[in-house]
């Protein structure tokens, strides 16, 4: 089946990144390629009594510097990283500078996996403790997952779609690769998109490890997250936001903007198989399709930023994924996990990790995967995954694999312009 | 119980993030305050917290400065 061709391309002119190893670009990427980890112990709330206590939690984050504080007070923590990331990238854009932008022709779509867990514990809190009356009427604006989207369009007056696409962990990947469409169906020339996440709350870290994906490996934090290796346990929590400003190509060009990369294609699939335990033709279909999409050859990529979230099953099975994906090619590619430094951001991970994918294009570096100690050849793990120290290489063709429960998967392809 | 102006003021400033001295008894939270009609019912349910009452739905709603919050605390604060 032969994609329609578009005459409108995509290109990544802004970048914005809110995460456990940094809260702006410069910073969180100087600390991947350092193989600096962002895991630690949870300090935000006693997490003495859950199965697992140790995070990615974003430090040091101050939202007023972005946000005022009455504004700041109505929204939950996955709408100011998601904001905060979106205003990061429309500075690094020089949005607010294009003279005469059409603003009816610029639109958002940032989502989230959950929405404002937090604050719908709180609230349900307060429910039960104090009745109907205790719940604010900033709940339901504060914890929906559109209203970062929402924020941004009002901030920026940008009139175009708005909108945020939900789909657990495939959420940040599902939300660029659609905006990038709307910009070639033609209905915007701009695009604010990327995903967000903030479930590091006790609803969130015991919801996920009373399904016992989350790493126990509580007394040695950053080394927790560890994928491909013998030892892994399962996925550690991160929380932040990745935000890319998508610009049709000619529009770049015409205003001279700063393009990092190309956003050649975007894949999606379903395994249809299970709504957690993963499948191996789900994702390998995915990738295919991204790739087809880009017009790409499978033996062109460079490098892959894998979802690789440190879990048994997963790891094993997104490797086999790439070789049915990628053939003999599989072996000569570089496959990075960056959650082995930040955790896994849930719907934020696909905003963050399409970030890192521009940016080993445009650095012409793979940042490492690390606390890869005993790599698991004997369980499957076999590919070059980077380990431990980051790596210059030519990279022409980046792709970005992001895959959620309910078996759905995305990839996004990028490429040096 | 003394001062309840300073301290309805004091609320009034944090829940619409205004200075406390913008904040004059006659101000109207929508008209001078810059408040919307959700900032006015988390501005009530933070008077019902800091005197430890219940303000009706139908009293709420005629409380619209600074003057009628500060005579409606008077008028029904448990003494």
């Amino acid at each position: 089946m032969e994609t329609p061709v578009s005459k409108r391309r995509v290109v990544v002119t802004g970048l914005g990144h809110v995460a456990p190893v940094g809260n702006d670009v410069a910073s969180g990427w100087a600390n991947l390629l350092a193989g600096k980890s962002g895991i630690s112990r949870i300090t935000r709330f006693d997490a003495s009594d859950l199965a697992c206590q140790i995070a990615g939690e974003v430090r040091d984050f101050d939202v007023t510097q972005f946000i005022p504080a009455k504004e700041a007070r109505r929204m939950d923590s996955f709408i100011h990283y998601g904001v905060v990331a979106a205003l990061q990238a429309i500075a690094d854009a020089g949005l607010d500078d294009v003279a005469g932008l059409d603003k009816t022709r610029v639109g958002v779509n940032i989502g989230s996996g959950i929405g404002g867990l937090p604050l719908i514990e709180d609230t349900g809190v307060a429910l039960q403790e104090g009745g109907p009356r205790k719940i604010g009427p900033f709940f339901i604006p504060g914890s929906l997952i559109n209203m970062i989207a929402g924020h941004v369009s009002i901030m920026k007056g940008y009139q175009g779609p708005s909108y945020g696409i939900v789909s657990a962990c495939t959420t940040g990947a599902h939300c660029i690769g659609d905006a990038a469409r709307v910009i070639q169906y033609g209905d915007a020339d701009v695009m604010v998109a990327g995903g967000a996440e903030c479930a590091i709350a006790r609803l969130g870290i015991g919801g996920f490890a009373a399904m016992k994906a989350l790493s126990t490996r509580n007394d040695d934090p950053a080394t927790a997250s560890r994928p491909w290796d013998k030892g892994r346990d399962g996925f550690v929590m991160g929380e932040g936001a990745g935000v890319l400003v998508l610009e049709e190509y000619e529009h770049a060009v015409k205003r001279g903007a700063t393009i990092y990369a190309e956003l050649a294609g975007f894949g999606m699939s379903s395994d249809a198989h299970h709504i957690t335990a993963p499948n191996a033709e789900g994702p390998a279909r995915g990738v295919a399709n991204a790739l087809r999409d880009a017009r790409i050859n499978a033996d062109e990529v460079d490098y892959v930023n894998a979802h690789g979230t440190s879990t048994p099953l997963g790891d094993a099975n997104e490797t086999n994924a790439l070789k049915i994906a990628f053939g003999e090619h599989a072996r000569k590619l570089v496959v990075n996990s960056t959650k082995s430094m930040t955790g896994h951001l849930l719907g934020g991970a696909g905003g963050v990790e399409a970030l890192y994918s521009v940016l080993a294009i445009h650095h012409q570096v793979s940042p490492p995967t690390i606390n890869l100690f005993e790599q698991d050849i004997e369980g499957g793990c076999d590919l070059d995954y980077v380990a431990n120290t980051a790596r210059e290489m030519k990279i022409d063709v980046a792709i970005s694999n992001s895959f959620g429960f309910g078996g759905t998967n995305g990839t996004l392809v990028f490429r040096k312009i | 119980m003394e001062n309840i102006e300073a301290r309805v003021k004091k609320i009034v400033a944090e829940q619409l993030g205004v200075n406390e001295a913008e904040v004059k008894t006659e101000s109207s939270f929508v008209d001078d305050l810059g408040a919307d009609s959700l900032d006015t019912v988390e501005l009530v349910m933070a008077l019902e917290e800091e005197f430890e009452c219940e303000i009706p739905d139908e009293d709420a709603e005629k409380i619209t400065t600074v003057q009628q919050a500060i005579d409606y605390v008077n008028a029904h604060l448990n003494k």
